[in-house]
């Protein structure tokens, strides 16, 4: 368990002030010069010593992301950018990062701006965080009246300027390019890759995107050492995590633990446990609703961590935790993840645009089991079709949910067809 | 360059090319919808996929990727042909079951490839999607059922035609590819969306249910529209011409033609001559081909040459103009002329064509356009210009009262004292001009074809000279024409001859009574009401302004029903074919000539088609390389003078109406109507 002399985000729960003095008096912005002055180079490889994994979902590394943008700046500018499109179902860590601490963010904001030498960044607020968007807004004020942003950005000599752009609501933004395109002033669809943003990014220019969390701990990062970071959790799964947990359990939560933590004990711990008692427990959704979910039998044992879950043929995505105690419809709660994505497809790509409805289509006749068995392979198969041919990761995020149905429940999906078959032939 | 293997087979590519493009040079089909040569890269239909080692352990979008050395490509794997069959049951599922009342069918892409990759059943038990279809104006009909959203559609509009009217609303499988604003589309380009459209989404309007593609027959032939003579291929059933499709020719065309180009050949059904007429105690009688050659004997007979006169229409083909040369020559008259609008140019063959060729416009590095609206006088050139616009660091300027040309001008003014300014450096674009290492000046006809053409023309060889525009890398120097005829006659030497007239001086004669017979050949473009009280001879293909006028009509051939050699404003000669007959009596226009020419005693000297374009060489030896364009020789033309304060015009005030075919076209006066709607709207 993690300890509180381990914990990054210590306003997580908003109980002290959110604004600059609170921060400071919790050690945000404390001496950032002095991280600054060590150089981009020495950054970057801390960065990297640490084995922060990007937090946004696909866990890439971070310090070797940030090390792909070009090593001096030539006719084009250097961006940051910083998604805060948070939208992923059971996912509400972000919104409690800007709004409760978002000074963490911002220092981390400039730290990151100076290791890819870019002069700017734009954080791009989820639509619907009107209120997390006016705590950054006041919070960045903050900072440029203290001198902590803008010219001479903490009397390091870096110039750096950070703006917040609210975006309009659409799923399809939180994916990098498509947030490009939408910070562009686009429709927001997802680009071709490659060129990837490190290379072609915002305005054509060298952009990196990274998660409103994997920014938030840089600074932490740096002034408490890699091997503080990469000493806490797993070999290759390193550092703390914010984890949201939702659904069938007693208390839920937003928590800050140690990565790969056992998925029980982070339950039982935080949660006040599964609703009913572990032995309630039908299946949990491990990161957030694009990755499969796991039965019982595998929440007995998993660890919280990239690999894990990986292992597992899941995943650990955001790290939002969706509980399901044994009174839930599971087949009409994966029905409508279905809906989601078939609502939040942005229709460029045509596995995508026509399976995602076809896919919701035959999800909602599964609940009730009008089908026949067969269709239960047909669905999988077109599940198949769509992952891993469209243009973007929105795709294999719809395809994951049905496909990990059909893996732990089948069962009970084949029970609802005969059920109403035999009712049918009843009748 | 980088080496690639695809499907094993080992190939040297050129860098920067995709893998798509190295699999077709490889000789390796890619299917393929959302992918088009012509424009930017849209990698939304996924069917192109292909596995490509190192990469990532999942197939990759052929289109998108480019090529890199010692890249493996598998096009036939178990993975590419399972993901392609994925990719082609989801375009099937939504799209409707109606290939046999749909007009696409037959050379539809998606029908094709799904013989290749569909299944035979579908395992798609949910109802179709419904999408309202779109109101794209006179010329697209649209079924949006059928729309597979590969965006062809929107891509062109926005990027070759240059209007932003086309978008996708909607997010998903509720896309909607549309007009945003139920509004026709403004452009002179817009029958090239049916020719992208890979489905059966948007099909020609004019040509709905007409024919099914496999009853056609195909000439590839030429158009005489505009000058910029588009290569087309002319798809027929019997004697009627049922379309025009545009020919790929990446010197003229590239693969777009306007939209008259395409529509306007209903006009060739209506108001055609198709017997000779003679005009008995004030109205034209129907005729005999011996007595309507007996009346024109009758008068020409002992007169005097220097009365007779004979004026060249604009879509005239070489051969009939070259007859009508020798056997005015053979009647003794000077009095030819081929410019009906009354353009000043004279001089030698490079002051009067497009030197720099179409491809010319993709090298230029500064363009000033004069008494010219490319747009509405050629819009595929206009698009060549825009295309010139998009790849970026080309300003181009304009004198004269284009208003939008697709891309931005600056507009230096609109008279011929701007182009003074213009040239005596006063302008700032003078030095934009200066610094350009391919300076690009276009004149139009708005610019020649006035009272002081000749005095703008001087100025605008002035502006070539300061320029060093014409050199011998490169020649900047570009007439655009209006008249597909135009540089063919002016390479035959139908100008007036010593002591001849012009249009302007033969209409004098006539009221004067000094001309006594004119001759039109398809000469529609004039004021006939100045032909006075002269006999006049009109051979041509439609009842139209010539026609109404003369004495004696003599029915003559369109040009899809002649095998004609026309030369278009860069120069080129081009060979137009024969994809019909004549209406009724009507006849190849230079057999005609030489038929006459029997009964007035001046037997020309050739007896075929062969003989004629011998003749043609043997005049001007350009009409020997044919589809190549001659440089022509360069020398002081104009004449410097006084100018007057009249704008520099377009030429061309009504884009679809130009020609006796475009005016006797309801198809054309559809699109007028539409337009000006539009018009009325904003």
């Amino acid at each position: 368990m993690l300890g509180d002399k381990d914990r990054i985000f210590t306003n997580l729960y908003g109980v002290h002030d959110w604004r600059l003095a609170g921060a400071r008096a919790r050690g945000a912005w404390d001496n950032t010069k002095a991280i600054l002055d060590k150089g981009v180079d020495w950054i970057i490889d801390e960065m990297k010593k640490s084995g922060l994994r990007g937090r946004g979902g696909a866990g890439f590394p971070t310090g070797m992301k940030w090390s792909f943008m070009p090593k001096e700046v030539k006719d084009r500018p250097h961006y940051l950018v910083v998604n805060a499109d948070e939208s992923e179902p059971g996912t509400c860590k972000d919104r409690d990062i800007m709004r409760h601490d978002p000074h963490l963010l911002i220092e981390g904001c400039l730290v990151a701006g100076f290791a890819m030498r870019a002069n700017a960044g734009y954080i791009y607020v989820r639509g619907e965080f009107y209120n997390e968007a006016q705590h950054l807004i006041a919070a960045i004020k903050e900072a440029y009246d203290a001198g902590l942003l803008g010219k001479n950005a903490c009397g390091s000599g870096w110039d750096f300027d950070l703006y917040v752009h609210r975006g309009a609501g659409a799923y399809i933004c939180g994916e990098e390019t498509a947030l490009l395109e939408s910070l562009e002033g686009k429709k927001g669809m997802p680009r071709l890759k490659p060129p990837f943003p490190a290379g072609a990014g915002l305005y054509g220019c060298p952009t990196t995107v990274n998660n409103v969390e994997s920014i938030a701990v840089a600074p932490t990062i740096l002034r408490r050492g890699a091997a503080w970071f990469a000493g806490i959790g797993r070999p290759n799964n390193t550092g703390t995590k914010l984890f949201c947990i939702s659904g069938h359990v007693n208390r839920p939560c937003n928590v800050e633990e140690e990565m790969g933590i056992p998925l029980r004990e982070l339950i039982e711990r935080h949660c006040g446990g599964v609703r009913g008692g572990w032995d309630n427990l039908l299946a949990v959704i491990p990161g957030g609703a694009s990755v499969p979910l796991l039965p019982k039998s595998i929440c007995d044992t998993v660890l919280m961590d990239f690999d894990s879950l990986r292992d597992q043929r899941s995943g650990l995505g955001t790290a939002a935790v969706i509980v399901m105690d044994k009174s839930t419809d599971v087949v009409k709660a994966i029905a409508r993840l279905s809906y989601f994505y078939k609502h939040e497809s942005c229709g460029q790509c045509t596995p995508c645009r026509e399976g995602t409805g076809w896919m919701w289509r035959v999800m909602e006749r599964m609940v009730t089991g009008d089908a026949r068995l067969e269709e239960i392979d047909a669905l999988e198969d077109v599940t198949k079709q769509v992952e891993g041919h469209t243009i973007c990761a929105l795709g294999d995020a719809a395809a994951w949910p049905i496909q990990g149905l059909i893996r732990h429940f089948r069962p009970e999906m084949e029970r609802r067809i005969r059920a109403r078959t035999e009712k049918l032939a009843a009748e | 360059m980088p080496k690639v293997k695809i499907d094993g087979v080992e190939l040297e590519v050129p860098a920067g090319i995709t893998v798509l493009q190295a699999c077709e040079l490889a000789g390796v089909e890619i299917p393929r919808f959302c992918y088009h040569d012509r424009l930017s890269i849209a990698g939304n239909c996924r069917m192109c996929l292909v596995e490509v080692k190192p990469g990532p352990p999942k197939p990759q979008a052929s289109c998108a990727l480019p090529v890199a050395d010692k890249q493996e490509i598998f096009t036939q794997t178990p993975t590419v042909q399972k993901a392609r069959k994925g990719v082609m049951e989801f375009l099937l599922i939504n799209h409707p079951l109606d290939c046999p009342i749909c007009d696409q069918g037959g050379e539809c892409d998606l029908q094709d490839q799904a013989m290749a990759y569909g299944f035979d059943r579908s395992r798609y038990h949910e109802n179709k999607r419904a999408v309202p279809d779109k109101e794209l104006g006179p010329l697209v009909k649209t079924s949006m059922n059928r729309c597979i959203h590969c965006t062809r559609c929107i891509r062109f509009a926005t990027e070759v035609a240059g209007v932003e009217q086309l978008g996708a609303t909607g997010r998903g499988e509720s896309m909607e590819v549309t007009t945003y604003v139920e509004q026709a589309l403004s452009t002179e380009l817009a029958g090239n969306l049916v020719d992208l459209c890979p489905v059966g989404a948007l099909t020609s309007k004019p040509y709905a249910f007409e024919a099914r593609p496999w009853e056609l027959t195909k000439t590839e032939s030429v158009d005489v529209l505009d000058a910029l003579g588009c290569n087309i291929r002319i798809d027929s059933r019997g004697a009627q011409v049922m379309r025009v499709l545009p020919r790929l020719n990446d010197d003229v065309n590239e693969e777009w033609i306007s939209d008259k180009t395409r529509n306007a050949i209903d006009g060739l059904r209506h108001q055609r001559l198709d017997r000779p007429y003679v005009r008995t105690k004030g109205k034209l009688v129907e005729a005999t081909w011996d007595q309507a050659f007996a009346a024109i004997a009758a008068k020409l007979n002992g007169l005097d040459g220097s009365k007779i006169a004979a004026i060249v229409g604009d879509q005239c083909d070489a051969e009939s103009m070259v007859a009508l040369k020798d056997l005015m020559a053979s009647l003794g008259s000077p009095n030819v002329d081929c410019r009906q609008d009354g353009a000043k140019i004279d001089g030698p063959r490079g002051s009067y064509i497009f030197n720099a060729g179409v491809r010319g416009i993709d090298q230029a590095d500064a363009i000033l356009l004069i008494g010219t609206n490319p747009r509405v006088e050629s819009p595929v050139l206009n698009a060549r210009i825009r295309k010139r616009y998009v790849h970026g660091r080309c300003p181009i300027a304009s004198i004269g009262t284009a208003e939008d040309l697709t891309y931005p001008v600056e507009r230096l003014g609109a008279g011929p004292a701007t182009l003074r300014e213009l040239v005596d450096g006063k302008l700032g674009f003078f030095d934009k001009l200066k610094d350009a290492k391919h300076p690009l000046i276009v004149v139009g006809m708005g610019a020649l074809a006035r009272e002081d053409g000749g005095a703008v023309l001087a100025m605008a060889y002035e502006l070539a000279g300061k320029l060093d525009a014409v050199r011998d890398d490169w020649n900047g120097f570009a007439v655009l024409h209006t008249a597909a005829a135009r540089v063919g006659g002016l390479d035959l030497g139908l100008v007036p001859g010593e002591g001849g007239r012009d249009v302007a001086g033969i209409l004098e004669g006539c009221q004067k009574k000094e001309i006594e017979a004119v001759f039109l050949l398809a000469a529609d473009e004039i004021d006939t009401t100045k032909l006075g009280k002269a006999f006049v001879v009109y051979q041509g293909h439609h009842g139209d302004a010539g026609a109404h006028r003369a004495d004696v009509i003599l029915p003559g051939a369109a040009y899809t029903e002649k095998p004609g050699i026309y030369v278009n404003t860069e120069g080129r000669v081009q060979v137009g074919r024969r994809a019909g007959y004549p209406p009724g009596d009507a006849r190849e226009d230079w057999a005609i000539l030489r038929a006459l020419s029997e009964r007035l005693g001046k037997t020309l000297p050739y007896d075929t088609l062969h003989q004629v374009r011998a003749r043609l060489v043997a005049v001007n030896k350009v009409f020997a390389a044919i589809d190549q364009q001659a440089p022509g020789a360069w020398g002081p033309v104009g004449k410097p003078g006084t100018t007057t304060d009249a704008p520099l015009a377009s030429a061309v005030a009504n884009f679809y109406m130009t020609c006796p075919i475009s005016r006797a076209s309801r198809t054309m006066a559809d699109c007028m109507a539409s337009r000006a709607h539009l018009m009325a709207a904003e």
